[in-house]
């Protein structure tokens, strides 16, 4: 699957992100482990493709535990839609790091989530980035389910 | 009439609706109002006990309403109504504990929490560094304490009341009344029980919801593995050097952490020793010191709060291993000074030639910790049956054969002689005195102890200098030594019968036995 691809009509959820965009994650990802980063994907999201066009690194201003919990306070997330709606674009999710652990969600994480966004989480292992995974909470808030993650080669620009 | 902004992702709980315009005069209102009409959005927004999930903020045109007067806040027509994540999220397995059921890979293995335990530990599920997950992992911990005395006490209550779904305490001990100053766990109407069926009642008053599990035991070598086995966590709450020793190599046998602290007078020390983590007790104390160099409280005295600080430190460190959170103690040893109310913290190194946690270890199983220590268990503590022990007096001090104060006397007298002329009862000691017989009663206590109480006629000879007084005394005399319990007095005829005091004898369970068996008015401490 590429990127700039439709999906079939009965295609799982994926998320597109550029090559650039997953790169700078991950050298955020680097720079802040042991800690966790965290950062908004902006974007636009139809029938399940989401396709991530800028990505806005944030600060972890948890005080404590940062190795294993991040936060964003509730006014950089209104500066982060600011940031969206002046480029058309909107909040189609978040990326997180988990040092030393694997990319899938944690209840903690389950617990924050709304449907309707992708979760990106990168594994950080002894410093280096390891393996990416997306994520979507169900309706039900029961669990997450995985998206497809594609990157695509070509950093991607806004429609 | 007011307008709620519904954010984007959440849409599709309105019908693809952006502003909802909805009834009600206070933000809680407004958004009943919302979920009413919409109530697909309502587990997004609220959790299952009704509470506004923890993330979702609410702003009132520009206002979080948490700065205003939160869901009471006053909402007019026209107002607007926005919600805003505040995005949290986190790693799953926090909890460096190894145990499946307290680390697993995804949370659903975690016991649920029934809703009166929410209701109980709802000030701990608001707080995302515990939360639903930490909550859960609290209840399926286990957690075995070392003893149910002055660390035990406030630990085995905030234990308990933080939900530690298992928790174990061992401890063999009654009572009495001067736990009473320190052990906030029993109250006067305690005194005479079994410490184990006190504290039992009391933290099951506090929460009905977890399992306590008495071990109504002494810890010794030969259970303490077994002891072990089924918990994740073990705290030392324990008074001496044989069980501190006992409990690290124990732990690191069975790879627990060893949540550690210990009082003394007016100092404690709190660290966690986690072999297979860090240093153990071992590395940084390799041997105990000389016996008697360093008092027990029972001797040394100990303040009656500072069980409470150390033990409420160890309480925390506990709670912090099983939720994962912050910076547990390993590899640091607290140290803290009551009197000026100093708290120091030292750096500790795994020592890699330590004999049990190093990666080649010379010990691999555990060893007789008295013999260890350089003790012969203390007679008082057990009574007579400390006495099938009493042997290492005999033989440590080469006593065999040594004339009693009167052997004569010993040999009608067939409940005291049993081969064994080391320690001698109070009622026996009396009648000696009441006869007028020739010995000397000397008092190893120091010069407080001595004021607060003392038997007519002793000769104060404090431990700390006694190896030079002892010079003064003739060797071919008859003695009976006391102290507060029999502790420091059997190290005392120890000594003696070594520089040839063959009539040395001990007062069996010290002044404390004398009051009890002899004379009440001398008053017990």
């Amino acid at each position: 699957m590429t990127a700039s691809g439709e999906p079939a009509a009965a295609a799982p959820a994926a998320l597109a992100v550029s090559a650039a965009d997953m790169a700078a994650i991950g050298r955020h990802a680097e720079r802040t482990y042991p800690e966790e980063c965290c950062g908004f994907l902006l974007g636009e999201a139809r029938d399940g493709f989401t396709r991530v066009a800028r990505i806005v690194p944030a600060a972890n201003e948890r005080g404590d535990s940062r190795h294993n919990r991040f936060v964003m306070s509730p006014e950089t997330v209104l500066a982060a839609h600011k940031e969206a709606r002046a480029a058309g674009l909107a909040v189609v999710g978040y990326y997180h790091s988990h040092p030393d652990h694997p990319a899938a969600p944690s209840e903690f994480d389950r617990e924050h989530a709304w449907p309707g966004l992708s979760y990106l989480i990168v594994s950080v292992q002894a410093g280096q980035v390891d393996q990416a995974r997306s994520w979507r909470l169900r309706d039900d808030r029961a669990r997450f389910e995985e998206e497809h993650l594609a990157s695509s080669a070509e950093p991607e620009r806004p429609a | 009439m007011a307008t709620i902004q519904i954010p984007t992702p959440l849409r599709r709980f309105t019908g693809e609706a952006g502003d909802v315009e909805v009834q009600g005069g206070t933000v809680d209102e407004a958004l009943g109002d919302l979920t009413r009409q919409h109530p697909g959005l309502k587990p997004h927004l609220y959790t299952a006990d009704g509470g506004l999930r923890s993330f979702v903020n609410i702003f009132l045109n520009d206002d979080d309403v948490r700065h205003l007067e939160r869901g009471a806040t006053r909402v007019a027509p026209g107002d607007t109504l926005t919600i805003i994540p505040s995005i949290a999220g986190g790693s799953a397995v926090a909890s460096p504990l190894s145990r499946a059921a307290v680390a697993p890979g995804d949370g659903n293995e975690l016991p649920a929490l029934s809703p009166e335990e929410i209701r109980q530990y709802s000030r701990h599920l608001i707080m995302p560094e515990v939360g639903i997950e930490g909550q859960r992992r609290l209840k399926a911990a286990k957690v075995l304490m070392i003893g149910a005395g002055g660390l035990g006490s406030p630990l085995g209550l905030y234990l308990a009341a933080a939900g530690v779904g298992t928790l174990g305490v061992v401890d063999f001990d009654v009572v009495d009344e001067s736990n009473l100053h320190r052990q906030v766990l029993f109250s006067h109407a305690d005194v005479g029980r079994p410490k184990l069926d006190a504290a039992v009642e009391r933290l099951r008053g506090i929460n009905p919801y977890i399992a306590l599990q008495p071990h109504p035991v002494r810890l010794d070598s030969s259970n303490a593995l077994e002891l072990f086995a089924p918990y994740d966590i073990v705290v030392d709450g324990t008074d001496n050097f044989q069980t501190r020793y006992l409990v690290n190599d124990a732990c690191v046998l069975t790879g627990k952490p060893n949540v550690y602290g210990s009082i003394f007078r007016f100092e404690g020390q709190v660290s966690i020793f986690w072999g297979a983590k860090g240093p153990c007790y071992r590395c940084l104390f390799p041997e105990p010191p000389p016996p008697g160099l360093v008092p027990s409280c029972a001797e040394g005295g100990v303040l009656g709060v500072l069980p409470g600080i150390i033990g409420a430190l160890q309480a925390n460190e506990v709670i912090k291993l099983i939720v994962g959170a912050g910076e547990p103690m390993i590899g640091r040893l607290l140290l803290f000074d009551a009197l000026k109310l100093k708290f120091r913290e030292l750096k500790l190194r795994k020592d890699p030639a330590c004999p049990i946690c190093s990666e080649h270890p010379t010990q691999h199983e555990l060893i007789d910790y008295d013999q260890f220590c350089g003790i012969a268990p203390p007679a008082a503590a057990t009574g007579a049956g400390a006495r099938a022990g009493g042997a290492g007096h005999a033989g440590a001090a080469g006593a065999a054969g040594a004339p009693s104060p009167d052997s004569a006397d010993a040999a009608t007298d067939d409940d005291d002689d049993n081969d064994d002329d080391f320690d001698v009862e109070a009622g026996e000691v009396k009648r000696w005195l009441d006869e007028g017989r020739d010995f000397t009663l000397i008092d190893v206590r120091s010069p407080l102890e001595h004021a607060i109480c003392h038997i007519d006629g002793a000769r104060l000879m404090p431990l700390q200098d006694f190896p030079q007084q002892l010079e003064q005394l003739d060797p071919a005399g008859r003695y009976v030594v006391h102290c507060h319990h029999g502790g420091r007095s059997t190290q005392a005829v120890q000594l003696m019968r070594q520089r040839g005091f063959k009539a040395a004898r001990n007062l069996a369970g010290g002044i404390d036995a004398w009051s009890h068996e002899v004379d009440p008015a001398v008053p017990r401490y």
